[in-house]
């Protein structure tokens, strides 16, 4: 029944994803770009995908910075006209996906602010997905409670705040805090508003999608902070995102592991995780690491979500492809421009 | 030999030539001094050249991994991570302490790394995502950053024994091509003065003494005469006044020549023992440079 109705408002938006989500490169582009001998070659070979003349107004030699730049640029440019095309539920989906967008940059304005750096040379650096209008006001606060007050009651981050108010001063380590805390908020706020307003196989998809998301975050954290005596197992378990595969039965082992190998047992008896470890442990290093994985796993959820008709999570997925992909172009990039071409395979191409 | 040219503008007398003994051996001193230094920093110099080498080779390996991993990182990260790396640095974790080393008289700068395992603060950086990689990054840039210490500790070294080995060398070569030789004219020059003027003096002497002896025999001559005159007794009696005054005067006179002809003879030996004298000390002294 939910397809019925669907087109009336998202029909246009699906579709432009899905034009979109064509656009995205195969594994044939991908094996062109890394027979490229330079950054040139390179920019030809992208001149032939959807990303046609990214680089036209560019003048001057190339580097990976300046290519991942462009590349990000066409993306927003592309988000922005969806945010543009959405209505009702639809835009409060995006408005949700920019959130996750919005708390980088506030950590990263706060750690401006503490260091007393110029606003404008902070302002360039945040992230265009998750730019707000009081943004720039944020540099006035000195504490969290005012930061709380002054400028963040107001933005959509508000009711991720609520619970990080404990932290009084504010210093790096406390900022780092903050994020992870405001991201597990989001997170499990995001998850309650799909559960609230989505219609089934839209459900599903997005479900699967963040509870993947929030076990990554998970382990991340639980791998990341193994050997750092000032995160205690409950601040731990208060950044582990309520929520994924792993959630309940093994976040409190979880909090409490002192070495890489306890984790490796305890992620392993999630079936979908079984291959984090066995294979990074073959080749450690040289092909497939950790992170490698997440994003492999990631990839092929998102592919999967585009099987499913008239849904709102293709845009989720979209977006997700799409920045492996300006992330793989970069990594091709950097691996041409470096001369390190036995590693240049490294990138993640599932369609 | 004593070429006008290339001596130095001294009065040729004993004094300056004993000066002139004393320069020669303090030149010919400090050049084997010289030169022994300037051989132990030119070894010193090849060791290092060969250390910058190695260490300029290693750097090129190094900074390659490092590069690549901060791109790991990008990769891993997604974003730009650079800008929160920056402001949550707080404490230096890699210090160096400056040395210096003593090398053959030059100090050479040497810089020692240090870490402080303590400090750490990208503990946190990448909780949520590529922590790994960032550790990962932070290790081989430390070691990226060892070796440029390393390497820049060498270049100083390489950079200041350069320069302390050609003001070395420049100057052994000044000592052995221009002092030495100069001084050497100079000694030869005032030897050859001092004969002259001994030899000047030997014929000056001589001819004083030819004179004397003429002078004599005139005298000698003359008396013959008078006495002559005086055997006949009988003409003037005023002469025979006279004569014992004139006698008296050449009595006095006398013996004031025979004085003056003993040191005359004593000068003439002395001269004689002296140019003897010189030249043994002459003899001797080449040995002691032979020797020294």
């Amino acid at each position: 029944m939910e397809g019925l109705l669907f087109n009336v408002n998202n029909g246009y938006v699906e579709g432009v994803v899905r034009g979109y989500r064509n656009g995205l490169l195969v594994s044939n582009q991908y094996l062109n770009l890394t027979q490229c001998d330079n950054l040139e070659d390179l920019k030809l070979q992208l001149s032939s995908t959807d990303y046609g003349n990214f680089l036209s107004q560019h003048n001057g030699p190339l580097s990976t910075s300046i290519i991942r730049d462009n590349l990000s640029k066409k993306l927003y440019q592309e988000f922005q006209y969806l945010k543009k095309q959405s209505s009702g539920k639809l835009s409060k989906f995006l408005d949700f996906i920019t959130y996750g967008y919005m708390i980088d940059n506030v950590a990263l304005m706060i750690t401006g602010t503490i260091h007393e750096r110029d606003r404008s040379e902070i302002l360039e650096k945040c992230h265009p997905l998750g730019w707000f209008d009081t943004l720039p006001t944020l540099s006035i606060a000195t504490d969290i409670e005012s930061l709380y007050s002054t400028v963040l009651i107001d933005t959509p981050l508000a009711p991720f705040f609520k619970d990080c108010l404990s932290a009084e001063d504010l210093d790096d380590l406390n900022i780092e805090i903050i994020r992870n805390k405001l991201f597990k908020n989001y997170l499990e706020s995001f998850i309650e508003f799909i559960e609230k307003e989505f219609g089934q196989p839209d459900k599903e998809i997005m479900l699967n999608l963040l509870n993947f998301e929030s076990d990554k975050r998970v382990i991340n954290i639980a791998l990341n902070s193994i050997n750092n005596s000032e995160l205690t197992s409950d601040i731990k378990l208060s950044l582990f995102p309520q929520s994924g595969k792993l959630y309940p039965l093994y976040h409190n082992q979880l909090s409490n592991i002192d070495d890489p190998e306890q984790l490796k047992t305890i992620v392993s008896s999630i079936y979908e995780y079984k291959e984090l470890f066995n294979e990074s442990q073959d080749n450690s290093g040289s092909s497939r690491n950790l992170e490698d994985w997440f994003y492999l796993l990631e990839m092929k959820y998102c592919k999967n979500a585009f099987t499913q008709q008239f849904t709102l999570s293709t845009i989720w997925a979209w977006l997700r492809s799409k920045e492996q992909e300006i992330r793989n172009i970069t990594w091709i990039a950097e691996c041409i421009a470096q001369n390190q071409k036995n590693r240049i395979d490294n990138y993640i191409a599932v369609y | 030999m004593s070429g006008a040219g290339n001596r130095e503008q001294v009065f040729p007398t004993r004094m300056t030539l004993t000066t002139m003994k004393i320069k020669l051996k303090g030149a010919q001193q400090g050049h084997s001094l010289l030169k022994r230094k300037s051989e132990a920093l030119t070894k010193r110099f090849r060791e290092i050249t060969q250390r910058i080498d190695e260490s300029k080779r290693k750097m090129g390996r190094v900074m390659q991994t490092a590069a690549f991993s901060l791109a790991e990182v990008q990769y891993a990260v997604g974003g730009n991570v650079a800008y929160q790396i920056q402001e949550s640095v707080q404490n230096a974790r890699f210090k160096i302490k400056a040395k210096q080393e003593n090398v053959s008289g030059v100090y050479l700068p040497t810089f020692d790394s240090e870490i402080n395992e303590d400090i750490n603060d990208f503990k946190l950086t990448g909780l949520g995502r590529g922590g790994q990689q960032v550790q990962k990054a932070k290790m081989v840039y430390t070691r990226a950053v060892e070796t440029l210490v390393e390497l820049a500790s060498l270049q100083t070294a390489f950079i200041i024994l350069d320069e302390v080995i050609k003001v070395t060398n420049r100057r052994v070569n000044a000592i052995e091509h221009v002092i030495i030789p100069r001084t050497e004219n100079t000694i030869s020059y005032i030897n050859s003065e001092l004969d002259e003027l001994d030899r000047e003096e030997f014929y000056r002497l001589k001819k004083v003494q030819e004179k004397k002896q003429i002078n004599a025999e005139a005298e000698e001559a003359e008396k013959a005469e008078k006495a002559a005159k005086s055997a006949k007794p009988s003409e003037k009696e005023a002469d025979s006044e006279e004569s014992p005054e004139e006698a008296t005067s050449e009595e006095q006179s006398q013996p004031v020549d025979t004085t003056k002809q003993l040191d005359d003879e004593e000068i003439a030996k002395e001269v004689e023992q002296l140019e003897v004298g010189e030249t043994q000390d002459l003899l001797q002294e080449k040995e002691d440079d032979v020797i020294f």
